[in-house]
């Protein structure tokens, strides 16, 4: 049977993870190889890599550390972060990622999930979405949840879904760094739109958010936090035993 | 030497290392002549069977899959590279594959219940359906990373796992010195590893 995936994230910036609350105030944790082969050796289903650096040597850098983590941890590796034309998809997917995850980038671009797909295939496109409650209503934030775009979330998704992105991962600001679980009730709708795998992010406190998580949303693939994992709050073996206890198939 | 066959289809940068991260020499390479002293050959591929396929023989690298696989050296197939070594394929279209083992690539979706996401996509633990010696490190329940729409349908006794997904999906098939592998055992961690391990250690002889 298929295994609910739990994943780290790790935000890199000039060569070093940092993980932003409410993404505001950044704080380095550690360096990506070390935390990789880390993650890696105690469970990790997958590792996400965000490329928060804006300078063209902070890229260069990047796909260099990216590199030497793809050398060494045989896992699937998604990178994401100023991924803005299928140029950028090359140049990470050369350097050893599986998944290449876009946001700003296809919300700027709307051709560029459609022609990233037909290169390298649905299964290389994730979808990441930042979204937050606006008067009510989901809307996809751009610029790492800086800038509203007014766009309505769910048929967001939905369109990005029909033009090849072959994951989703849903984000909710409203929830991350908060601690207090995953947003239910935007995963929920998310879920109900779209039939690809969604993971998701924002809002992990704790074991027991993971748990309820799956409990409540069987069709959610695989959860993703950051800074709960990065601080040791929970430990991932940990985490899966608990899970596999309350009859969530993970791999151990 | 293990050969990673480079027909211009898919990234082999994991790959290769992982086949370097089990202690072994490796050749990333589109060259028959390599391919003819090479110990073992692995045969990567990601995309649409059509076009991998006609790549393959548009390069000649067919002829010399085959040779080799007549030769008696170890070949693997990996993820679209296992389901070229089979008959035929119905992904757009009919094409015809290396036919090495027997069976035919069909849509999962032929098969699997209709609420069941497709791809296949994540980690999916292993239903031994026979011992073969790339398996000899791998104990039941181990899990794999699969990512694929198509599976291989009617491969009779060459398949040697399965995994379940709503339908037992072929996980591996093998027939003589062939074999390959749905999954991608350079993403599936230490179960992944110690399978490129076995096969580069294996002497082409089944079970």
């Amino acid at each position: 049977m298929i295994t609910k995936r739990i994943i780290p994230c790790l935000d890199v910036k000039d060569g070093r993870v940092v993980k932003g609350v409410n993404f505001l105030g950044l704080s380095d944790v550690s360096s990506p190889v070390s935390l990789a082969e880390y993650y890696s050796g105690c469970g990790a289903d997958e590792l996400v890599f965000y490329d928060i650096t804006a300078s063209a040597e902070g890229r260069a850098l990047f796909t260099d550390i990216l590199r030497r983590v793809a050398e060494r941890v045989f896992i699937p590796l998604t990178v994401g972060g100023g991924i803005n034309t299928v140029d950028d998809f090359d140049r990470v997917l050369k350097c050893g990622a599986d998944k290449v995850s876009v946001n700003s980038g296809a919300i700027r671009n709307p051709g560029l999930i459609p022609a990233a797909a037909e290169r390298y295939g649905s299964q290389c496109v994730v979808i990441s979405a930042d979204v937050k409650r606006v008067d009510g209503a989901f809307r996809v934030f751009a610029k790492g949840g800086r800038e509203d775009t007014g766009m309505e979330a769910i048929s967001w998704i939905r369109r990005c879904v029909e033009n090849g992105a072959g994951e989703v991962v849903l984000n909710s600001i409203d929830t991350d760094g908060v601690k207090r679980g995953f947003d239910l009730e935007m995963l929920d709708a998310v879920c109900r739109a779209v039939s690809v795998p969604v993971i998701a992010s924002g809002g992990a406190g704790g074991v027991q958010d993971f748990v309820t998580l799956f409990k409540t949303l069987p069709r959610v693939d695989a959860g993703l936090a950051a800074s709960i994992f990065h601080f040791g709050e929970v430990a991932i073996p940990d985490l899966k035993q608990t899970l596999r206890e309350n009859g969530i198939n993970v791999r151990l | 030497m293990i050969a990673i066959i480079d027909y211009g289809v898919g990234n082999l940068f994991s790959l290769s290392h992982s086949v370097t991260a089990v202690g072994a020499e490796v050749a990333v390479t589109g060259d028959a002549e390599i391919l003819r002293r090479a110990d073992h050959i692995l045969l990567p591929g990601v995309g649409a069977f059509g076009d991998a396929a006609r790549k393959l023989r548009e390069t000649g690298l067919d002829r010399a899959v085959k040779d080799a696989a007549a030769r008696g050296t170890p070949v693997m197939g990996i993820c679209l590279g296992m389901q070229l070594l089979l008959d035929v394929s119905f992904e757009f279209g009919e094409h015809a594959g290396l036919g090495l083992i027997p069976g035919e690539v069909r849509p999962i979706a032929e098969v699997i219940p209709p609420d069941y996401k497709i791809p296949h996509i994540g980690w999916n633990a292993l239903d031994l359906r026979r011992p073969h010696p790339i398996f000899r490190d791998v104990k039941p329940g181990d899990c794999v990373y699969f990512v694929h729409s198509y599976y291989g349908a009617k491969c009779g006794d060459s398949v040697l796992a399965t995994a379940e997904y709503g339908a037992p999906l072929t996980a591996a098939v093998a027939r003589g010195n062939v074999c390959g592998c749905q999954f991608h055992p350079e993403k599936s961690g230490d179960v992944g590893l110690s399978i490129l391990k076995a096969f580069c250690e294996w002497d082409g002889v089944d079970a």
